[in-house]
């Protein structure tokens, strides 16, 4: 991570300098546009800028048609810009389809083959400037050489990127293949000078210094970290698009600090491998998407009447049923929250930025573990498979954890009924204290029971744990004011956050709540938080307006709320909050 | 797993004690199954069963003199239980009184039978003078459990009807 | 504490709810006698059910118990010991919960042979929702739900057992407890996956099996630890054969790679730019 090295002599208008540029690579059959658009990602990193990527593809399993979608900004970004800078194509088969991922506008360029088609007038027609370049020429040129690597050079030269950071991007992909490495850099710094053949730039302002370390990671992994920082060591993975990633980093990591992985042969089996091995005193964790929570729900009801920590991450893609396994979507709160059958409180949390994953799965883990209950943790495919440069996260700052029985202890009773609602839990092989976990209903020892009076007790007592819980100031951001507010969670707090950073910077204030903590409910603290606000906007991504529902059905709020909402598949835009956001504010 | 013949009188004595235990250990925990069963009846005759059962153990460690429970890991029995134990399969939870005495009577029969067979097989006198000493005691138990059957006559057809259906809990 | 345990040590004061006559209380008997006879301990032994009348088990014991959901007995163990290799981890259940809505993680279990032992109290029947036709049940047996009978051929645990990988395979008859304590100390004993089929009588809904114990034919197996020669075995098995059938030589499963010992904070290596 460096400085800004002198190069204003190279810039067409040193003026316009951008303090976020947004590039998409696109190409099929192999060009091999993920790879560039990584190594993109990494030379902005290693440049000293924050950044966001999210890829695009279609159904095939290779060969298909592909988008690489980049951010470069100066300052942590959490979204995707309104408008491309640069949409550069090493071909244009089938890119249309990604036309609604990639915007573009009468200022955006165009970058192309002429020898391999015309870009679609769904591009075309945003008026962006088209450069045609002979890349699939330009690259047999060189020996060895792939238009990709033009591409990455050209891109790097149109916004900036010093040579340093892109050459190490390259090798730190490539080193391991030296073969492919030579012609790689040729292909770059080829492309680097075709950059003179095209007028426009868009260089990157300065980035700012680099006080803190710097993260380069997804969603999923850095939940899978906030895992581990959280104490778990068991895992029962099942495979399941988007969540398979999370699982896969945990699985050498785990083992690295002693922990253990399986992979189980189905959901079935991997939340009840998880729950086996928490009731053995190893916190546990599993991580799925939707149609896998909805295979696990039974399960889950066990782990709450048994009393049974665990932590399920489920990165929400498009429901319902198989919906878009490859797209995110906020539409799996309902099953989160309601999903158990009977009266089964227990935790459900979201966390709302790629850096968030790691505290609030952490987090998670801990509410887990001191409360004896399961925790869902409500990611999803934005987040997960998000790559991100960011700063590294603060720690969370909590040493809570799972009261156990002691060896002996006289008269020990498992589901004793307590004041907090929690009582300690034996854990096999402590002697003196043995007890039969049960789903079944259950009287303070332990033994069924099917008189009312134990199932209301119980009842009383798993409600009253959570209910007198303190969760800190975790539960949700609270941001900005103004006299209205934006009510969210999850990924959409990104774009919420720089649609009002936007706006406030023209003189509206809004007032924030991203809320972490969706079960249980916090009706008091959100009634605070809305203090003074004359109404709030309640923004997801899903079809019925969940949250929006869930708050009409659970909290007495001070104001009125209307919902903006809209399915999955399509992140909103800041430009699109912010439009709404004018027109609704006026009333 | 082949019963060993025993070569003392000490050895055969384990044998017998052994039955009586595991006698005695069968019948209480029937009739805690019949108590919980709510058959009253025949949890107190299993019950009464256990002690007298529990009663011939006693009687054999003081006879033999012994302060410990003998080594009994060396043999097994011919049969899948004990001669004296009862089957967990031949209760029924309507059962009477009748079917109980009957089961004991069994029992004792077994227990005769199975010192008989030591009696007349090929064991130094002293254990043969033993088992049918032990053999003529169990043959009175025997006349014992018949005295109380005759008390009790086998119940009518039906006695095993319940009305009601049975019930799931799970 | 060094007093040997006896069996009694190993029975809780909780009365089972099990109709007298039942052969699940053989289970009992005979599982606290090859608990002491390990010269186990209470506090180390985890018994693992699902649901069912002899997923009850766990609660008559004075062990860890652990009654799950129907049919997931099973990878709660696993679950289980593989968080705690510790423990020994005995999974108990019975026919239904294990071969029909469990059959998926029966098969699964054997491939997997993770070092516990799997009891199931067969039989024929789903006692606990009162008498519907389970896996084992014969295809002509009558029940309300499957009138006439399913029609189906049995599932054959023993077979699937083998055929999936199960390092140790027995069976067994609740009416020898003693004999089923011997073969419950082998199968603990036995590394890897060791599975015990247990005919179990149950008299209320299939009070014909009383006949078992005419049936049955103790040692009728002989261990072997060649899959061919248990193969042909089975081939000939009428499923009153009691036994080990097979005593294999599969390593118990194990976590691949090595466990470490790094301090947690050392994986941010991986994210840092």
């Amino acid at each position: 991570m460096r400085g800004w090295p002198a190069r204003l002599s190279k810039m067409i208008n040193p003026a316009a300098s951008y303090p976020s540029v947004s590039i998409a690579l696109a190409g099929s059959g192999g060009a091999g546009v993920m790879t560039a658009g990584n190594m993109l990602l990494e030379a902005a990193a290693h440049a000293g800028y924050y950044a966001l990527m999210t890829r695009s593809s279609g159904p095939q399993i290779r060969g298909g048609e592909a988008a690489a979608m980049v951010r470069i900004a100066c300052r942590p970004t959490e979204c995707m810009e309104d408008t491309f800078h640069v949409l550069a194509a090493v071909d244009w088969e089938n890119v249309q389809r990604f036309s609604a991922e990639i915007p573009l506008g009468p200022d955006s360029l165009l970058v192309g083959d002429p020898d391999q088609g015309a870009p679609h007038e769904v591009f075309t027609r945003s008026g962006a400037t088209y450069a045609p370049l002979p890349l699939k020429k330009m690259a047999k040129g060189i020996v060895e050489g792939r238009a990709n690597m033009l591409l990455l050079g050209l891109v790097a030269e149109l916004v900036g990127l010093p040579d340093d950071a892109v050459v190490r991007a390259v090798e730190k992909t490539l080193g391991k293949r030296p073969a492919a490495l030579a012609p790689s850099l040729a292909a770059v710094a080829a492309g680097r000078a075709a950059a003179a053949a095209i007028p426009t730039r868009f260089p990157l302002a300065p980035p700012p210094p680099c006080d803190a370390p710097r993260w380069l990671l997804t969603g999923n992994e850095a939940a899978g970290y906030g895992a581990i920082k959280g104490g778990v060591r068991f895992v029962a993975a099942y495979p399941i698009t988007p969540a398979t990633e999370l699982l896969e980093w945990m699985a050498p990591a785990l083992a690295e600090v002693g922990g253990t992985l399986v992979q189980a042969e189905d959901e079935l089996a991997s939340v009840n491998m998880a729950i086996g091995g928490s009731y053995g005193g190893v916190p546990a964790l599993t991580a799925t998407s939707g149609p896998g929570l909805s295979l696990m729900v039974e399960s889950l009801g066990l782990a709450v009447a048994a009393e049974v920590p665990l932590v399920v991450v489920d990165v929400m893609r498009v429901g319902p049923s198989t919906g878009i396994p490859t797209k995110s979507e906020q539409s799996d709160l309902n099953i989160a929250l309601y999903g158990l059958h009977g009266d089964a409180p227990h935790i459900v949390v979201a966390p709302n930025s790629v850096a968030d994953c790691m505290r609030t799965t952490q987090w998670a883990v801990r509410l887990a573990e001191t409360l004896q209950t399961p925790a869902i943790v409500l990611s999803d495919q934005f987040l997960g498979q998000t790559r991100a440069v960011i700063d590294r996260p603060a720690d969370l700052a909590d040493a809570s954890g799972r009261v156990v029985a002691e060896a002996g202890a006289p008269g020990y009773q498992r589901y004793a009924i307590t004041p907090s609602g929690i009582s300690p839990m034996a854990i096999p092989g402590t002697s003196g204290v043995t007890y039969t976990a049960d789903g079944l209903e259950h009287g303070e020892r332990g033994t069924p029971s099917s008189q009312g009076t134990d199932h209301l007790a119980q009842l009383d007592k798993r409600q009253r744990k959570l209910e007198l819980a303190d969760y800190g100031s975790h539960w949700a951001d609270v941001e900005g004011d103004g006299d209205v507010a934006v009510i969210t969670f999850g990924s959409c707090t990104g774009v919420v956050r720089e649609a009002l950073a936007h706006a406030r910077r023209r003189g509206f204030g809004a007032r924030l709540v991203s809320m972490r903590l969706l079960s249980p409910a916090q009706p008091a603290r959100l009634a605070a938080a809305l203090a003074g606000v004359r109404k709030a906007l309640v923004i997801e991504q899903n079809h019925s307006g969940q949250l929006y529902r869930y708050l009409r059905a659970e909290f007495d709020l001070p104001c009125p709320i209307e919902s903006l909402r809209r399915p999955g598949a399509l992140q909103f835009t800041p430009a699109e909050i912010r439009g709404h956001l004018a027109e609704w504010s006026r009333t | 797993m082949k019963r060993k013949l025993p070569r003392t009188v000490g050895e055969f004595m384990a044998y017998a004690w052994a039955m009586e235990v595991e006698a005695a250990e069968r019948y209480a925990e029937l009739a805690e199954q019949m108590s919980t069963h709510h058959n009253a009846e025949v949890a107190d005759l299993f019950a009464w069963l256990a002690r007298i059962e529990g009663k011939h153990r006693d009687q054999i460690m003081q006879q033999m003199g012994w302060t410990q429970p003998p080594d009994t890991a060396a043999f097994s029995w011919d049969t899948p239980e004990g001669p004296e134990t009862t089957d967990y399969g031949d209760l029924h939870y309507l059962m009477t009184p009748y079917h109980a005495l009957k089961l004991a009577e069994h029992n004792e029969q077994r227990a005769a039978e199975f010192f008989e067979h030591f009696a007349a097989s090929k064991v130094p006198a002293g254990v043969r003078d033993a088992a049918a000493e032990m053999a003529e005691e169990e043959r009175e138990h025997v006349r014992l459990i018949q005295e109380w059957l005759a008390k009790f006559p086998e119940p009518e057809a039906g006695w095993d009807e319940d009305l009601d259906p049975p019930q799931g809990a799970d | 504490m060094t007093e040997p345990l006896t069996h009694a040590d190993f029975k809780s004061d909780i009365k089972p709810v099990w109709c007298p006559g039942c052969g699940d209380f053989g289970v009992v008997n005979a599982m606290t006698k090859a608990l002491a006879k390990l010269a186990l301990r209470p506090e180390n032994v985890a018994v693992v059910s699902g649901i069912g009348c002899s997923s009850r088990i766990p609660a008559y014991t004075s062990c860890y118990g652990f009654h799950g959901v129907h049919g997931r007995a099973l990878v709660a163990g696993a679950g289980l010991k593989l968080a705690r290799p510790d423990l020994t981890v005995i999974v108990t259940g019975g026919d239904g919960d294990g071969y029909s809505i469990g059959g998926n993680h029966f098969l699964h279990a054997c491939r997997r042979n993770v070092d516990m032992t799997y009891i199931v109290m067969d039989n024929r029947v789903y006692g606990m929702t009162k008498g519907q036709p389970s896996p084992t049940t014969e295809p002509d047996w009558d029940s309300k739900l499957s009138p006439d009978g399913t029609g189906l051929r049995e599932f054959l645990p023993m077979v699937i057992a083998l055929a999936s990988g199960a390092n140790f395979i027995a069976r067994a008859f609740t009416g020898d407890p003693n004999g089923l304590a011997d073969v419950i100390v082998q199968a603990v004993r036995h590394p890897g996956f060791s599975f015990v089929e247990v005919l179990s009588p149950c008299v209320t809904f299939r009070p014909e099996q009383r006949e078992w114990k005419r049936m049955v034919r103790t040692d009728a197996l002989e261990p072997t630890a060649d899959i061919a020669r248990a193969t042909r075995r089975l081939m000939r098995d009428d499923g009153f054969d009691l036994g080990v059938l097979f005593a294999g030589g599969r390593p118990p499963f194990e976590p691949r790679g090595t466990r470490g010992t790094k301090p947690v904070d050392e994986l941010e290596a991986r994210f840092a730019v």
